[in-house]
């Protein structure tokens, strides 16, 4: 069974087109106002935008002039290390923390947002309270908080209640300036995350989930088939966001002595006085780590968009 | 759970929903035998589209149960109780009910025939290949057979409601429920909708059908229920409730149509 065609072809033409008068009859008088026959259409010329461009050329150049060619940048210096040892270690360690931190933020993120959308109150409120706490405390004061974490809690213990204690140890083992970093910087990215899941899980349509409980989905089916895979379209941009930010949040670590990106220039430019420079080397180099991170979240989005209309869709 | 007289293949007994204080649906009783196409007419907001919701526990009933070839859906008896079953268990129970939503509902990530597969595969266990060789069948029946690695949102709605129903018709169902299938429609894309479902009917089809289209109903129902205020209000076949109803009711809401 064939139904009937959905678009009936109109014929299209027809015997519209305007002919001229037959039989050489004197033309008409034409309907146009004086002087508009035959005229050519021209573009406007917009002499405001042209000034604009030369003003705001003139502008950008003197600005990199100064920078570029400005002597107290040393490139020279820039250029010596660049490729340093303790740079490209320091550079190593920035990039570790980003690699374990952000996947234990990404994972604490879900976690977190499952809980806030769970049917479960205390499950509800615990998470609202983890989200709350760790975006209205400032970033630095818990970095600064994990490093000193010992002062708090001086030894670790596991018990059970009414048998003691089964081991202890000092947190300082334990906490290493490195675990310190991460826990802070993945236990703040949770917080974010899982505000960004969720707002992904809630940006998919209930017909979505009907329909697959319509073929007879059970919950964490539908979960892992149709509502991850929908949502991830509105969770990827702002996670690619927080994967640059996270980059660049690791330099606050440097405040307690760990050695990654931003301390290793520190620790230079404390013996050399070459401040600047220094300062050019890290953030070159943090530039290079974030352009490269944009142009893979490009490739992503356009993955997720898929089946949808609009800018960034793949149709 | 046997029912006693049980040839019917859909026995609704006693449902009610109701939304807060709302009530929807008011102790709603209704059967449908196997190969029969029972459509369900009736005003805006009288309790229709809630009345296939309770039915396949999209919605969950707030009184009344529903069996389907003398299964209980929904509900298990433990220990002389009846008791809401897993949600795993009433997934299992709604592959036998086919659905199609008045806004088609198809998954926007996948393509039509991804759309028919997915039920097969993940849900049943079918192979791919004969999943796919069925959904190319199910296009071909549907008329769509050159938009398969379409998605969606490229698709017409008349298309995409065609997609849905082969995609209902992939789980095999016992019975198909539609929900107000062409309100969504362009008037001129209704008529391809309604030549598949009249050919689903001709084909033996166990139907459940909310529509506004009463022609379709009186060529393709073997009964016809007006349902107001969650009731039912009038049942019968077409001839009569169309034709010649009985309610002051049902006269009205027809009248109006007309």
């Amino acid at each position: 069974m064939r139904p009937p065609e959905e678009t009936a072809s109109q014929p299209l033409g027809g015997e519209t087109n305007i002919s001229p008068l037959p039989g050489g009859t004197p033309a008409a008088p034409s309907p146009l106002p004086e002087g508009f026959d035959g005229l050519e259409f021209a573009t406007r010329r917009h002499i405001g935008r042209w000034v604009a461009v030369v003003v705001v050329v003139i502008i950008c150049l003197l600005v990199l002039k100064s920078l570029i060619f400005n002597p107290n940048l040393q490139w020279p210096v820039v250029g010596k290390y660049i490729f340093s040892a303790p740079v490209l270690d320091g550079l190593g360690l920035t990039l570790l923390l980003s690699a374990i931190g952000m996947p234990i933020g990404v994972i604490i993120g879900i976690v977190v947002a499952l809980m806030r959308l769970s049917e479960n109150k205390l499950l509800q409120y615990v998470s609202s309270a983890y989200i709350w706490f760790f975006l209205a405390t400032p970033l630095l004061v818990q970095v600064i908080f994990w490093f000193n974490i010992a002062a708090l809690f001086p030894d670790l213990s596991i018990g059970l209640p009414f048998a003691g204690t089964l081991v202890s140890v000092s947190t300082n083992t334990v906490i290493t300036p490195f675990i310190a970093a991460t826990l802070a910087l993945s236990l703040h990215e949770g917080a974010y995350m899982a505000e960004i899941v969720r707002a992904g899980i809630l940006s998919v349509p209930h017909g979505q989930i009907e329909a697959a409980e319509s073929i007879g989905m059970p919950g964490s089916q539908a979960f892992r088939r149709v509502i991850l895979p929908q949502s991830l379209r509105v969770i990827i941009p702002p996670t690619a966001s927080r994967v640059i930010t996270f980059v660049k949040n690791t330099s606050l670590v440097s405040v307690a002595g760990l050695a990654e990106l931003l301390y290793s220039a520190q620790l230079i430019y404390s013996r050399t006085y070459e401040t600047i420079p220094l300062l050019v080397v890290a953030s070159l180099w943090y530039l290079l780590l974030t352009t490269l991170l944009s142009l893979g979240q490009r490739r992503v989005e356009r993955y997720f968009s898929r089946g949808v209309r609009g800018p960034g869709g793949r149709r | 759970m046997p029912v006693s007289a049980s040839s019917h293949l859909l026995v609704v007994d006693k449902l009610s929903k109701s939304f807060g204080s709302v009530s929807v649906l008011d102790e709603l009783s209704l059967t449908v035998d196997p190969g029969e196409v029972v459509c369900v007419i009736g005003p805006s907001g009288g309790g229709k589209s809630t009345l296939l919701r309770c039915v396949n526990h999209l919605e969950r009933p707030s009184g009344g149960l529903v069996f389907l070839d003398g299964e209980l859906m929904g509900y298990e008896k433990i220990r002389g109780k009846l008791v809401e079953m897993k949600s795993r268990a009433l997934a299992k129970q709604r592959r036998k009910i086919g659905m199609v939503f008045q806004h088609f509902n198809l998954l926007s990530n996948r393509t039509a025939l991804e759309n028919i597969v997915e039920g097969p595969v993940q849900v049943l266990g079918v192979s791919v290949a004969s999943a796919r060789e069925h959904a190319r069948e199910l296009l071909e029946q549907v008329g769509l057979a050159h938009l398969e690695a379409s998605y969606p949102s490229q698709l017409s709605g008349g298309q995409q409601q065609r997609v849905a129903i082969a995609r209902a018709l992939a789980m095999r169902p016992r019975l198909i429920m539609f929900d107000e299938p062409t309100s969504a429609l362009d008037p001129e894309l209704v008529g391809g909708v309604l030549a598949i479902m009249r050919q689903l009917a001709a084909d033996g089809m166990t139907m459940l059908v909310v529509t506004h289209e009463i022609a379709f109903a009186r060529s393709v129902a073997n009964r016809v229920a007006f349902v107001a205020d969650g009731r039912v209000v009038e049942i019968g076949p077409p001839e009569s409730v169309i034709g010649a109803p009985q309610h002051e009711r049902t006269r009205k809401f027809l009248n109006e149509l007309l």
